[in-house]
């Protein structure tokens, strides 16, 4: 059997990413596990937001409320009682999809800028929802007391919480390289192209986008809930329009559209952002400089210097 | 609640809309003609604040920096459209979103550099320090009173403009069909500078009026840009008419929410929930206002493109 070079690099990539924690910490760098953890769970937000974006071709500028409601939804179970990982991430998973069920159903009603600005407003309608749940910390945002538990791992660990978010990563990718693979997935690409045709050969469109738009808000909890467990701490600000901003420009800075571009943005832009705020007080300047220079030479995002099969390419 | 109560928060409300109004109007133009996102307006209205304070202070005079900050602002603005911003128009909106982000980025960290972290001091002229009475028994800020007055002036001089002049006709033609107007001969190029231009002072205007109510400091722009997206989708894409329609709406429906909603709920809710209710409400009205025009309008209360 013959490997094509791109299954070579995954697998570098996968056997470099397992081995990290347990490289990191032989060389006392052990800062760096909670690092690229949260790397791995911006990437599973940017993901999920790539289903939406670049396979469903629908600009959500609201995304950042999914992610804020999985974690809102482990963090207020956590304070009810309910700490068991087996419960909590499931629920937090369906409250992502239930807020992206009933979002989207309103929203992909519009079309282009329209689409834009209605999912932003969704999002800012949540973010003031959480900002006055007194009960919940309000503006202040509320403290996870422990990670979640789960049975026979010990998740205060952190390379046992890198490794299990690795996982769930990898999963995530698994499953929509097989869902861009299959027969909705190549619906949802025509629709993209061309909503007209699809309509005409009989495909109900506004359905299909919602299941894909739903679908996302759920991986997206995921990610919400990963996050919480990582920080120990959420807030009103996980919902902000400026983290759907940065989970866009993640996507776009890696690839929209390729299957690994969520994952490649938010690397790349968390790391920029961990090198220079190293160097400088000022990273956002540089950060800003480099988004620009990106959009202006790179279109495709840094994924398309590495990758002939970006689907925007 | 006594009329006295109603009619001050009625023109908070107004106050607010108008101001709403100044950065929406150039921000419905630029979306419109040039089919551009261009999340970096909030930027120039923070610039616009922070030139206005540094400009107030150094003159000692509101009304030198005034003018002074609205020039520097505008010149910044073309500068920034005919430097970068031009190239972005014949990309898609993703491409707009980012560059346009990394600006606001760029543009506070800027601010923090030149200007320093803390907030500045921009206080209200000393002639309109007091209240006036616009119905005997009512005191009311004279200076929200001057922003309201400055508010509607724009606004008939924006609606004068785009009606009966002649860069005003090119740019209904532009928000309505670009390519016609393009294909008609128009200098876009010029006319897309100078709107931007025009933009840009307004931002400046603004950001001057509200910078004494409000705070200056870094991170100005971008709750208030929000609520400027909110007016221009409510209003219609490019619609100046829409902008003013939906800036109305938005500042009376924030206001009035806020200081009325706890209030209302209290007459048939118990007191606790109301309390907690109330303010929830109100924080989101605006943005369920949003959501119910777009559900029975998809292209806004008055969309430009025929």
């Amino acid at each position: 059997m013959r490997l094509r070079a791109s299954q070579l690099v995954l697998a570098l990539v996968l056997v470099a990413a397992i081995a990290f924690p347990f490289a990191a910490h032989a060389l006392g760098w052990d800062y760096y596990v909670g690092v690229m953890t949260r790397v791995m769970i911006y990437a599973l937000a940017a993901t999920s937001l790539n289903l939406v974006l670049g396979y469903g071709g629908m600009i959500s500028f609201g995304h950042a409320a999914f992610f804020g409601v999985g974690a809102y939804a482990v963090a207020i179970l956590a304070q009810e009682g309910v700490t068991s990982a087996w419960a909590a991430w499931p629920i937090a998973v369906a409250a992502g999809a239930a807020f992206a069920l009933v979002i989207g159903a309103i929203s992909l009603r519009t079309r282009g800028l329209y689409f834009i600005m209605i999912t932003l407003a969704f999002a800012q309608m949540l973010y003031y929802f959480f900002i006055s749940l007194k009960a919940y910390g309000g503006e202040d945002g509320i403290n996870l007391a422990a990670r979640s538990r789960l049975p026979g791992l010990d998740l205060r660990d952190e390379t046992t919480f890198y490794l299990l978010v690795l996982a769930l990563l990898g999963g995530c990718l698994y499953l929509l390289g097989r869902l861009a693979a299959s027969r909705f997935g190549a619906v949802l690409r025509g629709i993209r192209e061309n909503e007209a045709r699809m309509t005409a050969l009989g495909y109900p469109t506004y359905r299909y986008r919602l299941v894909c738009f739903t679908v996302a808000g759920g991986a997206a909890g995921l990610a919400g809930a990963l996050i919480v467990n990582q920080h120990g701490f959420v807030s009103p600000g996980l919902l902000d329009w400026t983290q759907s901003g940065t989970l866009l420009i993640m996507l776009i800075l890696g690839g929209v559209g390729w299957l690994y571009g969520g994952v490649a943005g938010a690397a790349a832009m968390l790391l920029l952002e961990e090198v220079l705020s190293y160097w400088t007080g000022y990273w956002k300047l540089g950060l800003g400089l480099v988004l620009l220079f990106v959009v202006l030479r790179a279109p495709g995002g840094v994924g398309s210097w590495f990758a002939q099969g970006n689907a925007r390419g | 609640m006594n009329a006295l109560l109603l009619l001050e928060q009625g023109l908070n409300g107004l106050q607010f809309g108008l101001m709403l109004f100044l950065l929406a109007a150039g921000l419905t133009l630029v979306f419109g003609i040039m089919d551009m996102v261009n999340l970096a307006h909030g930027s120039l209205y923070m610039i616009g604040a922070y030139l206005m304070a540094t400009f107030a202070q150094a003159t000692g005079s509101f009304w030198i920096a005034l003018p002074l900050a609205m020039v520097a602002t505008a010149v910044i603005g073309m500068a920034l459209e005919s430097g970068l911003l031009r190239k972005l128009y014949e990309r898609d909106h993703l491409s707009q979103v980012l560059a346009t982000f990394a600006l606001i980025l760029i543009a506070n960290d800027l601010v923090r550099m030149i200007w320093g972290p803390q907030a500045l001091l921009l206080d209200a002229p000393q002639a309109l320090a007091g209240t006036i009475e616009i119905i005997p028994g009512a005191p009311y800020p004279a200076f929200r009173a001057f922003i309201i007055g400055v508010g509607l002036a724009v606004a008939a001089a924006l609606y004068w403009m785009i009606v009966h002049t002649r860069v005003g006709a090119l740019v209904r033609a532009g928000a309505s069909n670009r390519e016609m107007a393009l294909s008609l001969g128009v200098n876009v190029k010029r006319l897309f500078t100078l709107v931007f231009g025009l933009g840009a002072a307004l931002c400046a205007l603004a950001g001057a009026m509200l910078g004494p109510l409000l705070a200056v400091q870094i991170g100005m722009g971008e709750s208030i840009l929000i609520q400027a997206f909110v007016v221009v989708v409510i209003g219609g894409i490019g619609s100046i008419r829409g902008a003013l329609v939906g800036a109305l709406l938005v500042g009376m429906v924030d206001t009035t929410g806020r200081a009325f909603l706890p209030i209302l709920l209290r007459g048939f809710l118990p007191n606790n929930i109301a309390d907690a209710l109330g303010p929830t409400l109100a924080a989101m009205a605006v943005y369920i206002l949003m959501a119910a025009v777009l559900y029975w309008k998809p292209t806004g209360l008055f969309p430009a493109r025929g």
